[in-house]
């Protein structure tokens, strides 16, 4: 029983166009739920965000605004886009090159009293650099995207 | 002087690929030995010139010499010898003249062992490779030369990114770009096949052993990556799916499905049209790889200067080889012929696995482009996370794992499920039992991704192992057939490498919390105790390391853990050094967050098992690989 060419090619197909079902099922089910958006603190006063669960947050510390808790690692801080400005909470440990000054990024989500809550705070490995998202919504002449 | 000499072995570098090209295009067409003999000349000189230009580079480095721009910019008098050296390709530049040096070696290699193949298929091969050397040769000179000089030079240099003074950078990228340039030559190849309308399966005889070689060491170079990350980057991650992870797995991905489809193209004369489209998509996906790096559009560790110039030049690049790579494909492959097969041969197993990591590589592929395109059409920024790639890969990959125990235990051409089903009862029974004896261990928080994870790898040991026991393989396993060996060991690698992956993801502990000097904490069956924090001094950075006695409550485990804080000065770069306490069954991974008041810091506590077995793996994978290539059997007459 071997199988002639078209046979094989319509099989191959088949298979093909299984795999692919599949994938294509997979993946929107999947994109649906992990979408991350990211929004600017002017877009967040806007009430941009207001439709999202969870979603990024980006922009610079604000200088002196990072205050913490006395006895856990509790911390909050202040982002800006040179605009508006957006307080952060976050519990655990913060990256290397988060500081004041920096472009960071929060992932999380909106609490009831305005505070963002975030479940994880990245700052990028290059004390030059700043993330794209951030440096467009900066608008800023002087955005060091150049080493 | 020094460096203007570089720039000029560049340039006659250059024109050395153009005579290459021209000459070998005039030999091919016009039947003429000389020709192709004065084009493979070229080649030699051409490779050798980009090597010297390298080692010019690297002298720059060696001797300080911030008048050239790039090493100002990389370096620093007080950065020691060997990160000097690693430092050449730290960055954009150097990286880029690496590339093309490791181009050349390969492509070296390849006309240099090629001399039993026919000349006009090496001369093809040729002409193609030489294309590709001169499109990122014109990018390194026009966009990127990293010659430049600056005049007057700094007092001191920027030094080198912190994280990149490592080990593991002197040699991730020289091992990644050895696997991504290699899929250059089995590209190449293909093309070659295609322009003679001839060899179409010997060429995957003769493209066979540099495809595993370059697959050996892409593996080598992706999991070195992760390794760095891991002890690197502070927080005990191994894999990110960040988009230029995901750009060295594609070509890994679509690699690994070629390897597959060029043996059976070698063996039995199927699947040749799919072999071509494979390593045509192989070296397209390294190029895109590159692309997404050097072009800026990526948030990334990786990524280095944004400059829309380089991005537009490589993305046209692509454009333009892979297109035609493609158009050469659509115009001649027609009359390729396939020898038949039945369903339940070996054939189609392979088949269906490489349907199944070309389906991930395209999961992947719209994962990390659809954010690229989003932002670009001006729809909004978002980011797909890593849940979404696991969501996607995972339950792809477990079919891929049925299938991969069953193919080398099917006979090719024809074969019958009943056999088939006969020679899996060892390996079932083995997978069953070794299943049951270690979910049991795991009773009490058993989760079912953790099962089928587990019994799925077992599954790929067992029917790994019954290979070489089997009747079929006995005179192959007599005759110390690498082919064999190097299959086993590379499919019992992957099974290792799930293993691990699996295990750290669902049994890993961690504790992020407050100590200070003296503070005792329990994780688990261990305990943490912050012992001391002294000051330390390196030669460019300062810092402090604390001590952490660790032990576990039958007091049989007992080990100082030293984790470290560094600062470096001329960057003004903190960085974590986490301490690591290595075991085939767990790491204790311990690292220091930031100071909070006057005595107390944050520290991280992670427990990770068996979390070594995912590089383990991957080596046992890359040693399979090799032991693929070297190791060949007498012939035996058909």
């Amino acid at each position: 029983m071997i199988m002639k060419k078209r046979t094989k090619r319509m099989s191959a197909i088949i298979l093909g166009m299984v795999g692919a079902g599949i994938a294509v099922y997979l993946i929107l089910s999947a994109f649906e739920n992990n979408l991350m958006y990211f929004y600017s603190p002017t877009e967040i006063a806007n009430g941009d965000a207001k439709s999202r669960e969870s979603f990024r947050v980006g922009g610079i510390v604000v200088e002196n605004s990072i205050s913490r808790s006395p006895n856990s690692l509790e911390v909050s801080f202040v982002l800006t886009d040179l605009k508006s400005t957006q307080t952060v909470r976050y519990t655990g440990i913060l990256p290397d090159l988060f500081r004041e000054g920096q472009g960071i990024i929060a992932n999380g989500s909106m609490g009831s009293d305005g505070t963002f809550n975030a479940f994880e705070v990245l700052a990028k490995h290059d004390e030059n650099y700043m993330p794209p998202e951030i440096a467009d919504t900066l608008h800023t002449e002087d955005v060091p995207s150049q080493k | 002087m020094i460096p203007e000499l570089g720039a000029f072995f560049l340039i006659l570098s250059l024109s050395l690929v153009l005579i290459q090209i021209s000459s070998l295009l005039i030999g091919v067409l016009s039947d003429s030995t000389i020709w192709i003999n004065l084009g493979k000349r070229a080649l030699y000189v051409h490779a050798l010139a980009v090597i010297l230009s390298f080692i010019l580079l690297s002298y720059c480095f060696a001797t300080n010499d911030f008048t050239v721009k790039y090493v100002s910019m990389n370096s620093n008098t007080l950065l020691p010898i060997q990160y000097r050296l690693s430092a050449v390709w730290g960055a954009h530049e150097g990286s880029l003249l690496l590339w093309i040096m490791i181009l050349a070696i390969w492509i070296v290699a390849f006309a240099f062992f090629s001399s039993s193949l026919p000349k006009k298929f090496v001369a093809w091969t040729l002409i193609f490779a030489g294309i590709i050397s001169l499109g990122f040769l014109l990018f390194c000179l026009f966009t990127s030369n990293p010659f430049i000089r600056q005049i007057p030079p700094p007092s001191n240099g920027a030094d080198l990114n912190p994280l990149l003074q490592d080990f593991g950078l002197i040699i991730h990228p020289p091992m990644l770009y050895m696997g991504y340039v290699g899929f250059a030559i089995s590209f190449c190849c293909a093309l070659a096949s295609l322009m003679l309308k001839e060899y179409t399966n010997q060429w995957a005889v003769w493209a066979r052993k540099w495809t595993l070689l370059a697959w050996a060491f892409l593996t080598m170079g992706i999991a070195l990556g992760s390794w760095w990350a891991y002890y690197e980057l502070g927080w005990g991650g191994w894999w990110f799916w960040d988009p230029v992870e995901n750009a060295s797995l594609m070509p890994w991905l679509v690699g690994t499905a070629l390897i597959h489809s060029l043996n059976a193209t070698a063996k039995r004369g199927v699947f040749a049209g799919w072999s071509l489209l494979l390593a045509i998509s192989a070296f397209g996906l390294s190029l895109l790889g590159t692309f997404l790096v050097r072009s800026g559009v990526l948030t990334s560790v990786h990524a280095f200067a944004t400059d829309p110039a380089r991005g537009i030049f490589i993305l046209l690049f692509i454009v333009v080889v892979v297109g035609g790579a493609f158009l050469i494909y659509g115009l001649k492959a027609s009359q390729i012929d396939d020898e038949g097969y039945t369903f339940a041969s070996r054939e189609s197993y392979l088949l269906l696995n490489s349907v199944v990591l070309s389906v991930v590589t395209a999961t992947i592929l719209l994962g990390t482009l659809y954010p690229l395109a989003i932002d670009a059409l001006n729809l909004g920024k978002i980011s797909v996370g890593p849940p979404y790639f696991n969501a996607v890969v995972i339950p792809i990959m477990a079919p891929l794992m049925i299938f991969l125990g069953i193919a080398p235990l099917a006979r090719w051409r024809r074969d019958n499920w009943q056999i088939t089903l006969k020679k899996l009862k060892l390996p079932l029974l083995g997978t069953i039992f070794f299943s049951i004896a270690v979910l049991l261990m795991l009773v009490e928080n058993l989760t079912i991704m953790a099962v089928i994870g587990t019994v799925l790898s077992f599954w790929v040991i067992a029917t790994s192992l019954t290979t070489l026991i089997s009747k079929e393989n006995r005179t192959s396993v007599k005759r110390l057939d690498g082919v064999i060996f190097g299959r086993t060991i590379a499919h019992i690698g992957f099974g290792l490498c799930v293993i691990g992956i699996t295990l750290v993801s669902y049994y890993e502990s961690t504790s992020h919390l407050k100590m200070e000097v003296g503070d005792k904490t329990q994780l688990n069956d261990y305990s943490f105790k912050f012992a001391s924090l002294d000051d330390v001094k390196g030669p460019n950075y300062e810092g402090v390391k604390a001590t952490f006695e660790v032990t576990n409550n039958k007091e049989t485990y007992q080990v100082q853990i030293p984790a470290e804080k560094r600062f470096y000065n001329t960057r003004g770069m903190t960085m974590t050094e986490a301490g690591i306490d290595a075991g085939l069954l767990k790491d204790i991974y311990i690292s220091l967050g930031e100071k909070i008041g006057d005595e107390a810091w944050s520290v991280r506590l992670n427990i990770k098992p068996f979390v070594r077995f995912i590089w383990l793996g991957a080596i046992f994978m890359a040693v399979g690989g090799l032991i693929a290539i070297s190791i060949t059997p007498k012939r035996v007459k058909a």
